[in-house]
């Protein structure tokens, strides 16, 4: 359950709760009142399984990558991960126990890469390739590794940190008299 | 279900302990996703350079299926998706939706914009129901604040959300109308969208990406005289939800179009991640307005409208009568709404009324704060999510302290919707497809962000 | 060559600078939008052409689908880079006359979003006649804009696409070699 009602009277805390809270033997922070675990990437596809098999957790409902290049030392981890540069944020929802599981991995800088989760949830497919296109994350195992949202041919992957956003200068100039030619 | 009239089986009530959500097609252990859908199959997957190759005349298997492409631009009022079909004759075997023709940037530009900028950038996601989209970022931003919103405002928000609910879904009526050919709907459904533009236009001052629900409440105040409008309103659309009842729901022509079209099972659904009437066609009763309720729904008395196949009838159904519980819903509002601020009083996060600039230095000091730099959100992450008119709508924040958002991420219910698309229209006729494009209702702004 | 310049560049007498005007008019009078809506400006465009702000009253209520058969672009709503050479795909089919109107602030300039996604105005893909300002635009705005494009078709202002005062956006738009049009070779499979 979230404590988005107006009640969230304390703010944010990024440690783990008094005594390190754990799920299935990985650490759990909590983070405005929200339980985030926190699996390594070697352990993310059996945790997966786990998570929806024996915690009832049938709805993957969000994935999406982060990269922490200009904000390596975030508190929001609990004291035994080691940071990395890029994320991969999964948000877990169970109907049955009408509550939400944040689960987080740390992939490397270098080659930053994930097994895909399309066979436990279907609705990976399209995640998966988002943050593929936006990040640069490889996901083993997906069935369609292509871009999703940019052009194929495009390169780059424009929401890392050093991928510029792109802005022009604006410039003002005194009215021209009669329509500029072309270009 | 019954037919003769256009309610699809109910469940729900006021509170949490008699709503019950019944027996849920939870996965079996170890079963792959892939084995969860009938047809996992359908969903085709092309690259460009394949898509755009013509067929090789040697080979027989090659020739039996066309591949033809549907969009971007084209005459279903969609916005800019574009399907790549594998038709057999006019048979649509299987599909592959691309999109990206609307990317924008945007959660690369939340990055640059303050917290109180922000709403003006997600506001533009999910352009139908934009106040869904300010809602839920000012709702994880004041999570990570810590901050509680005054009565009033939770209140005013409710009642623009739910005003917003309504004109979606006339536009949804209007749209898919007109896509099946009732061209006549797409007029009605309009009309009656331009009275709940009138009155956001009367309160927020625009028509449309409002910018009105901000961190800390809600921009202005209700104007006066709002509840003779709202209540001119209410009493004009039941009358006019009778009547696209007989114009659509009881028609054979309607019925034989959309029903049993696009059907998807509940299964399909939840491995999928639909949310939002596409999954509540299928049964189950999943809205998170009754089942983790956020601002004051639990206070209020409405049900959840639900359907029983899981095809394209089943969701234009679901959504008309979410109008009228919708309607319910305002008139509750409207007599339980309290008086009070509109906004948090807290002056770290608040702009000053403009008369106190003049007056006070602190204030005008505020005012330059909070409009040039932001005012800062401590260090965290949060997900809050809402029912959107179309599904589940996320916002997932990252703050590094800064006065700037380290990370938003909108989670879109369309974007996860369409994924339900290939499975839907597996053995249908391009018509077919059409309605049923139509009936998933996706927004493409939010899709592509 | 004065067919070059068009009609105008004929000598008028009386007939003919009659039939002029009469063809101004009616171009004026029946100019069929193409469906171009993007993003939110495409819902107040369909919100001008619905029954509140009528646009049938200008002829205007049928969106042609086919390019073919329209004269107007409206270009309603922000053009992303992948949906650029797309948008000059449908101005190339369509034919002369042919009449484009900027719609909002994303297709005029880029709007709010200045950044690596969007093209910063539709002018540099397509040649624009009208910029019509807002964010998005309300149906009155679409509105004058429309007219304004009214009055100077019926003026004589905009005639037609010229080369010599620059009436083309100047672009050379490069194919890549998969998505060039293939020859197709007709005959029987040997």
């Amino acid at each position: 359950m979230t404590a988005i009602e107006g009640d969230a009277t304390e703010p944010t805390t990024g440690g783990p709760a008094s005594d390190a809270e754990t799920l299935l033997g990985f650490p759990v922070t909590r983070s405005c009142s929200q339980r985030v675990l926190h699996v390594p990437a070697e352990e993310w596809v059996a945790t997966m399984w786990r998570l929806r098999d024996d915690e009832h957790f049938e709805m993957l409902t969000d994935l999406c990558g982060v990269d922490y290049l200009t904000h390596p030392g975030r508190s929001t981890l609990p004291p035994d991960v080691d940071p990395q540069r890029f994320e991969v944020v999964v948000e877990l929802l169970s109907l049955s126990k009408t509550e939400r599981l944040r689960v987080r991995t740390q992939l490397p800088a270098a080659a930053p890469t994930l097994p895909s989760l399309y066979e436990v949830w279907a609705a990976a497919d399209a995640l998966e390739r988002e943050a593929a296109d936006l990040y640069g994350i490889t996901f083993e195992g997906h069935p369609d590794p292509n871009r999703i949202l940019m052009p194929e041919d495009w390169e780059g992957h424009p929401l890392r940190k050093d991928y510029a956003v792109g802005r022009i200068p604006v410039q003002f100039k005194a009215p021209q008299a009669g329509r500029p030619r072309g270009r | 279900m019954t037919l003769d009239h256009a309610t699809a089986a109910t469940t729900g009530g006021p509170a949490d302990d008699s709503f019950e959500l019944g027996e849920l097609p939870a996965p079996p252990r170890g079963v792959k996703s892939t084995e969860l859908l009938r047809h996992p199959e359908s969903v085709l997957r092309l690259s460009e350079e394949e898509a755009q190759a013509p067929a090789d005349p040697d080979d027989p298997s090659d020739d039996e299926t066309t591949i033809m492409n549907m969009g971007p631009q084209h005459p279903s009022t969609h916005g800019v998706l574009r399907l790549i079909l594998e038709l057999e004759g006019e048979t649509v075997v299987r599909t592959k939706s691309v999109i990206g023709y609307l990317h924008t940037g945007m959660e690369k530009t939340g990055e640059e914009l303050s917290y109180l900028q922000g709403p003006t950038n997600v506001t533009r996601m999910d352009y139908a129901s934009p106040f869904s989209n300010e809602l839920v970022f000012s709702m994880a931003t004041e999570a990570l604040l810590g901050i509680e919103v005054p009565e009033r405002a939770v209140w005013i928000r409710m009642l623009m959300a739910e005003l917003n609910r309504m004109s979606s879904h006339l536009l949804f009526l209007a749209t898919n109308g007109m896509d099946l050919g009732a061209v006549s709907m797409m007029l009605y459904g309009w009309r009656e969208r331009e009275h709940v533009l009138r009155f956001f236009e009367r309160v927020t001052g625009l028509r449309m990406n409002h910018n009105y629900i901000r961190p800390g409440g809600v921009a202005a105040d209700l104007p006066p005289g709002w509840r003779d409008e709202v209540l001119a309103l209410l009493e004009t659309l039941p009358p006019r939800l009778d009547e696209y009842d007989v114009l659509m729901t009881g028609q054979p022509i309607w019925r034989q179009r959309t029903q049993g079209v696009g059907v998807i099972g509940a299964a399909e659904a939840m491995t999928l991640g639909a949310t939002g009437p596409v999954l509540r066609s299928t049964g189950i009763p999943w809205d998170l307005r009754k089942t983790m309720p956020y601002l004051r729904y639990d206070e209020l008395d409405f049900d959840v409208v639900v359907g029983t196949y899981g095809d394209t009838f089943d969701r234009y159904a679901i959504r008309l009568n979410e109008i009228r519980e919708s309607i319910g819903m305002v008139h509750q509002i409207m007599d339980r709404i309290p008086a009070g601020d509109y906004r948090i009083q807290d002056k770290k996060v608040t702009p000053p009324p403009r008369g106190r600039i003049d007056e006070s230095m602190e204030a005008l000091i505020h005012h330059f704060k909070i409009f040039t730099e932001g005012f800062k959100v401590p260090e965290g992450e949060v997900y809050v999510a809402i029912e959107s008119p179309r599904g589940e709508l996320g916002c997932y924040i990252v703050s590094d302290g800064s006065p700037r958002p380290f990370r938003m991420h909108i989670r879109a219910p369309s974007f996860v919707n369409l994924g339900c698309l290939p499975h839907m229209m597996r053995g249908g006729l391009i018509a077919d497809g059409v309605a049923i494009i139509s009936s998933v209702d996706p927004i493409m702004g939010e899709v592509d962000r | 060559m004065p067919l070059d310049k068009g009609l105008e560049g004929l000598q008028h007498n009386f007939a003919t600078g009659s039939l002029e005007e009469l063809v101004k008019w009616s171009r004026q009078h029946s100019m069929w939008p193409a469906t171009f809506g993007l993003a939110c400006c495409a819902i107040e465009m369909m919100a001008t052409g619905a029954a509140d702000y009528d646009l049938s009253r200008f002829g205007m209520e049928v969106f042609r689908a086919s390019p073919r058969q329209a004269d107007l672009m409206i270009v309603a709503g922000r053009v992303s880079q992948k949906m650029a050479p797309v948008l000059r795909q449908i101005y190339d089919q369509m034919m002369e006359p042919k009449w484009v109107i900027s719609m909002g602030v994303c297709a005029s300039t880029g709007g709010m979003f200045n950044n690596y996604a969007i093209v910063q105005g539709v002018d540099e893909v397509v040649p624009v006649d009208v910029y019509a300002p807002g964010c998005p635009p309300g149906p009155e705005t679409l509105m004058h804009a429309i007219i304004t494009l009214h009055d100077k078709v019926r003026t004589g202002e905009l005639t037609q696409r010229r080369a010599d005062v620059g009436g083309g956006a100047n672009l050379i738009l490069e194919t890549p070699d998969h998505l060039a049009p293939a020859p197709v070779e007709l005959g029987s499979k040997d």
